[in-house]
């Protein structure tokens, strides 16, 4: 498809493309042998901060900025590849880890040289059993061709690399809370700061990113930052894996430049909502970002930048397609009790936030909601903001926010007041 | 399970191992006096050694005592936590914080039915209640009358792409329509037959695309059939 731009899906379903052989017969492994043989981990660390590569997690951090805040020095650094997928609507992460696992090795051996880094950690979701078997091979078949080890391709320095299944919590997505896990405890995040790259994992300096930001980097090192610029916009370089779900005919992974509008993704790419619908609205940017509506949000060019002006965000690139058909209040009720079970309780705002908003919405959907219970799941809802350790609570306000101000009259019509005037009517 | 029933379990494992109801809790068990099997101990130290920490060793060494057992027996919890050092209060706090731990018995065969947002919006709550009346289980969260299939409902599972879906035995399946339930079920329930083979997410290619079936890292993996064998009362069978 010619709107669509394949860098790290090139070859996406060659046959074997999941073993070190197909993978380097297709040129695989090249850009580590630049990385280590020909560049200094200064160079390589200048490469990846020119290219002006976005963290592709959720939160769009300049993934070379990240890897310098490392201290420099000959302690133990770490490097966890975040791989617990686990935002309603995103699936990218699985299928480059399914299908394309060298691609991921190579760029965390990369950047492991970038950051000094000698231990690394793929942090897989538990539920990607069959994801978590292609990499074990995949590391196995690293390590024996040397890529891997205490002596990598002869250069002389550490970088060993382990896959940690995790076991079903959407927290452990939040990259303290993902330490914690590693480390063995309860998933429940940390006070920030100190951030990760100074304390992290087992104390030590750690960095973190998400597996298609990783998957990015041996591309920037093989062909340049200046190649990688091209695509994209200015302030959003590269392509992106958008993850296109819901309400359309032909869900899938897309990899577009950044910037592409977003009616290409929904309409013409993912097939549009099926026939005689249409595009009620849509989650830009996985469950946790505000909702746009499709006459607001259809014309939108699809970016980092564009999707914070509109006050929404791109997050990992899920979206997440309504039409017309859909209650608001039902996806509403729907999305805050995902929030609800996967809030780890630790901070009172999410805990009990997730929680009251749930009750209440219950509530309007048995028609039993006074006025007063929209007003207060609205303020609850600017409660969470801001006020917890990580942003699992903020992930739940933002969308369920954003849908009672977009499509109040939805939540006005199950009020109390309404149902018994609808009895009256039809008495 | 109401507070009142976890009171009187854990009464009752304390009745059965002839400790003090309310004694304090045990610490750190003594190596010796714990019999842990071998391939147990082996799979938990190999674990150990590959984390700097040996705490970091705690999924996977529920992991393996979930795939002994069937699920994080109070034995099988012991016996990690003896060959970890740790107490068995640890272990199950971690067990009990993490979705696909089971503290309960469940069925031989997995069925977890994403309910999330993408998948709701194209029929999960049907296919699950669908797959909870082939499997005669009585509602989500609960196994069928004859243990062999547990289903229940689950959060994202990641792959909105082939929604309605569901996990079976840590394989994905979709998208499916109701009617796929009873046949799935069927199909669990007869040894060594292979479930919905044609609805494999394995099988699919980018975007929708076709996948080339000459694939052969894909389809001659051993993927669509449950790994490992699930013993379905292995903690009884273990105390006798």
């Amino acid at each position: 498809m010619a709107a669509e731009t394949r860098i790290l899906f090139r070859n996406i379903d060659e046959p074997g493309l999941a073993s070190i052989r197909t993978y380097r017969r297709l040129g695989g492994y090249e850009a580590v042998k630049k990385a280590y043989q020909e560049m200094e981990p200064e160079q390589v660390l200048h490469e990846l901060e020119e290219s002006g590569l976005r963290g592709r997690g959720g939160a769009g951090f300049s993934m070379g900025k990240k890897a310098s805040f490392l201290p420099r020095g000959d302690m133990d650094k770490y490097l966890c590849c975040n791989a617990d997928e686990s935002e309603p609507g995103a699936f990218k992460d699985r299928e480059l880890m399914q299908k394309n696992p060298h691609q991921l090795i190579e760029g965390i051996i990369i950047a492991a040289r970038a950051a000094g880094a000698n231990r690394c950690f793929i942090f897989i979701r538990g539920e990607y059993d069959l994801q978590g078997d292609i990499l074990d091979a995949a590391v196995e078949e690293a390590y024996g061709a040397g890529y891997l080890g205490t002596d990598v391709l002869g250069t002389g320095q550490q970088v060993k690399l382990v896959v940690h299944r995790g076991a079903g919590a959407y927290i452990c997505g939040e990259e303290t809370a993902l330490l914690d896990s590693l480390e063995g405890k309860r998933g429940n995040p940390r006070l920030k700061p100190p951030f990760p790259a100074v304390q992290g994992l087992y104390g030590g300096p750690t960095l973190i990113n998400n597996v298609e930001t990783l998957s990015n980097a041996p591309h920037i090192i093989s062909s340049g930052a200046e190649w990688f610029k091209s695509f994209g916009t200015e302030q959003s370089p590269g392509t992106k894996v958008v993850s296109v779900s819901g309400d359309v005919q032909r869900p899938g992974n897309y990899e577009v430049e950044l910037g592409v509008p977003t009616k290409l993704l929904i309409n013409d790419l993912a097939g549009g909502p099926p026939k005689g619908h249409k595009v009620k609205g849509f989650f830009p940017g996985g469950s946790s970002s505000p909702v746009l509506t499709g006459d607001e949000g259809m014309k939108l060019p699809y970016s980092f930048e564009a999707m914070q002006e509109a006050g929404s965000m791109l997050g990992s690139g899920s979206i997440i397609v309504f039409d017309e058909t859909t209650s608001v209040v039902d996806l509403a009720l729907r999305t805050a009790r995902f929030y609800h079970h996967e809030s780890c309780g630790k901070c009172t705002p999410c805990r009990e936030g997730t929680n009251w908003t749930v009750k209440m919405l219950e509530r309007l959907t048995r028609g039993e909601a006074t006025p007063m219970d929209i007003e207060v799941i609205a303020s609850v809802q600017e409660n969470i903001i801001g006020h917890c350790l990580c942003v699992l609570g903020d992930s739940m306000a933002m969308p369920i926010g954003a849908m009672v101000k977009k499509y109040r009259s939805e939540f006005d019509d199950k009020l109390i007041s309404q149902s018994y005037s609808a009895a009256a009517k039809a008495a | 399970m109401s507070p009142a029933e976890i009171h009187s379990l854990a009464l009752e494992a304390a009745l059965r191992e002839e400790r003090e109801p309310h004694a304090d809790p045990e610490g750190v068990p003594e190596p010796s006096e714990v019999e842990v099997p071998r391939a147990l101990r082996r799979e938990i130290q190999r674990s150990m050694k590959r984390y700097p920490q040996k705490r970091s060793a705690s999924i996977p060494a529920l992991w393996a005592v979930q795939r002994r057992y069937g699920w994080c027996t109070p034995d099988g919890i012991r016996q990690a936590a003896a060959v970890m050092g740790v107490t068995p209060a640890y272990l199950e706090s971690i067990a009990s914080f993490y979705d696909l731990f089971h503290l309960e018995p469940t069925g031989d065969h997995q069925v977890l039915v994403c309910t999330n947002i993408s998948c709701w919006l194209r029929g999960a709550d049907e296919l699950l209640g669908a797959f909870c009346e082939a499997a005669e289980t009585g509602g989500p969260g609960h196994s069928s009358p004859d243990g062999k299939v547990y289903v229940r409902g689950f959060e994202c599972l990641g792959a909105c792409d082939i929604a309605p879906m569901v996990s079976i035995d840590e394989r994905y399946y979709g998208p499916l329509e109701p009617a796929d339930a009873a046949d799935a079920v069927e199909q669990m329930r007869m040894r060594g037959e292979e479930v919905l083979p044609a609805k494999r997410l394995e099988d699919r290619g980018a975007a929708g695309g076709k996948r080339n079936p000459a694939d052969d890292r894909i389809t001659a993996h051993t993927m669509n059939k449950p790994k490992r064998p699930r013993p379905k009362s292995a903690a009884r069978k273990k105390k006798s």
